[in-house]
């Protein structure tokens, strides 16, 4: 609930490794203009502050705490266990355990399918849409439409048109003479489709409206020079788009992982983690044991898990960004 | 290049059509086939809505029909008069509290984000290079890493199942502050220097000087903030149970267990959690997709 999205993704504003090291970044802000008390720019920051320790910084250090107990949410007692948690996740045949890592692998699928999707459409589509045309800020606003919509929309509405039986998906489907009457929402491999097509129909104008931002930050005097140095269009893409875009690449890449990664609304309303519980992603399973169970001690371990993983993730996605252009 | 300029000619002026003159001078038959494929991309992102619309005012007999028509053969309000008045899946409620939920969420956001970013961006004391790297690098905390003990804190608090569960915490995010902290370090010093020469205190130059100047960035930050507790579904989801608590994106949820297969019911819900935003979104267009991609870059 701390994420700023429009849409259920991590914060799209939130700048990836990427984007914050621009000069903007953290660098000193220049001279502030003298004047007030010495209290006054407490004053100021206190109403933010008190919300950021009560809600952001406790829990970040409480999901810790939590992790080390034997947490009941609804047992009075909560007893200390140590790394107990944790070591029933990484056992292999506790009950703990099972799930979880079925539920990661579920997300690391998930990613896995998403992504280049979601970093190649729409950089083609960017592409289109960079050139001056009538109507250009017309369809450039209809790609971006469903993303204002938020997840559980996106659910009903396709859970609905992927439906077996009823679903317009499997209607037209039929009258190109296939008639599979496809199973998208309860067999594997249907259900990857089922989370991966509406996922990329959703967000996919997110991306591109990113990607159109760095498009126009790349100057047009190295077409020009591209050009008359003879390169075709394929040649100008390679050498002059390629890596005009490689900030707006690295922050795609990384904000598009963590987003997919931290799918929920997905797989709860359109597969419910079907079949059996192969497509639950790790969200789900948190929420399923923590905030339905109540094993709240099990859920923050397994949290802190995918947290690690998920900045572990993001870093080597820098990294391998930043050598490649080293090369 | 060896080239002449004889030979170079034609290969310039081809190649400046491309990315300058994008469709202009291009054969008929290509513009065509241009729109053609925009027109129909366009269909794939909007025809689904289209949809969702359609089937709201269907029968939920017709909404499962095995022949599936884009205009219900019996057009009927029936669904939405039905979803009014229902005792457990009270949509209008779950409306009211949605509203009030995003607007209390974006007027607390631009409150406490606007006094904390002034003080970050132009106000000098101690500790505030750390203040700023400490709230910023909370940006990358994902969310679901704070969703169990946030739970324990709020119901600590006696929120759980009511409104300030889902208006507060998520106020305490960063991505205010950072927003309008950029913002105000583009600003230009004059102004305030010249209030202060006038005798205006901290206070002052804040509400009648910077405020005023920020408007679009105020009206963004506005509108984003809107759009994301409308649409926040996971949290809501786990912390409002009672069905006249919910806010729409949970009780989409409840209308998809409690009617199943009756479509036409469970669309009339889609439409009423997505018209206000996408209301909005046609109004202030420019401002969502401008926010959303400045955001983005300028870490």
């Amino acid at each position: 609930m701390t994420t700023t999205d429009v849409g259920g993704r991590a914060a799209p504003p939130a700048a990836g490794p990427g984007a914050g090291v621009g000069p903007q970044g953290l660098a000193p802000t220049g001279r502030g203009v003298k004047g007030g008390s010495g209290l006054t720019p407490y004053l100021f920051l206190a109403p933010y502050l008190i919300l950021f320790t009560v809600f952001v910084l406790a829990p970040a250090i409480f999901l810790i705490w939590i992790s080390l107990h034997d947490w009941d949410f609804l047992l009075p007692g909560k007893p200390f266990v140590g790394l107990e948690n944790y070591l029933d996740l990484f056992k292999s045949g506790t009950v703990s355990s099972g799930p979880f890592w079925s539920s990661m692998e579920a997300t690391g699928k998930f990613v896995l399918y998403s992504v280049p999707l979601l970093v190649v459409i729409p950089m083609a589509l960017a592409i289109l849409l960079n050139q001056r045309f009538p109507g250009r800020n017309f369809f450039r606003a209809a790609y971006f439409a469903p993303y204002v919509l938020g997840v559980a929309v996106v659910g009903i509405l396709w859970h609905f048109l992927l439906d077996p039986n009823v679903g317009l998906v499997n209607y037209y489907l039929d009258k190109l003479g296939i008639d599979a009457n496809i199973p998208w929402t309860t067999e594997t491999p249907w259900v990857w489709a089922a989370l991966v097509g509406p996922t990329v129909w959703w967000t996919l104008g997110f991306n591109t409206v990113i990607y159109l931002a760095g498009l126009q930050d790349i100057p047009r005097e190295l077409y020009e020079a591209a050009k008359v140095d003879g390169a075709g269009r394929w040649a100008q893409f390679r050498n002059v788009t390629l890596p005009g875009l490689r900030p707006v690449l690295i922050f795609v890449v990384t904000t598009t992982i963590l987003a997919s990664a931290n799918v929920f609304g997905q797989p709860y309303l359109i597969t419910n983690g079907r079949p059996g519980i192969e497509t639950r992603s790790a969200i789900m399973h948190i929420g399923q044991v923590g905030l339905r169970e109540f094993r709240m001690g099990e859920a923050a371990a397994g949290s802190l898990i995918l947290t690690l993983a998920l900045v572990l993730v993001s870093l080597v996605t820098f990294v391998a960004f930043r050598e490649r252009k080293e090369r | 290049m060896a080239q002449t300029a004889a030979t170079r000619a034609p290969a310039e002026r081809r190649a400046a059509r491309v990315t300058a003159g994008g469709t202009r001078g291009q054969s008929p038959l290509r513009r065509t086939a241009f729109y053609g494929g925009l027109i129909l991309l366009t269909l794939v992102f909007v025809s689904p809505l289209l949809f969702m619309l359609s089937t709201s005012f269907k029968t939920d007999v017709e909404s499962v029909s095995a022949n599936p028509t884009w205009i219900p053969k019996n057009p009927t309000v029936e669904g939405y008069r039905f979803m009014l008045s229902a005792d457990q899946t009270p949509v209008l409620r779950w409306f009211l509290n949605s509203l009030l939920a995003a607007a209390g969420q974006a007027l607390l956001i631009l409150a406490v984000a606007s006094m904390a970013a002034y003080a970050l961006a132009r106000m000098e004391f101690r500790g505030r290079r750390l203040l700023t790297v400490l709230i910023l690098a909370t940006l990358f905390i994902p969310p679901v890493s704070l969703l169990v003990p946030n739970y324990v804190i709020v119901s600590q608090l006696g929120w759980l199942d009511s409104l300030p569960a889902v208006i507060v915490p998520g106020a305490a995010a960063a991505f205010g502050v950072f927003f309008l902290r950029q913002f105000f370090i583009s600003l230009p010093h004059e102004l305030e220097e010249a209030a202060l020469l006038d005798g205006a205190n901290r206070w002052q130059i804040f509400y009648k000087v910077i405020l005023p100047l920020s408007k679009p960035a105020l009206a963004t930050l506005a509108l984003l903030s809107f759009l994301t507790n409308w649409n926040d579904f996971l949290w809501p989801l786990y912390v409002l149970f009672t069905p006249d608590r919910l806010t729409l994106q949970p009780g989409l949820s409840t209308l998809q267990s409690a009617f199943t297969t009756n479509y036409a019911t469970i669309m009339v819900g889609g439409v009423i959690a997505s018209v206000p935003v996408l209301i909005m979104y046609v109004i202030a267009q420019r401002f969502v997709i401008e926010g959303v991609s400045r955001s983005g870059l300028k870490g």
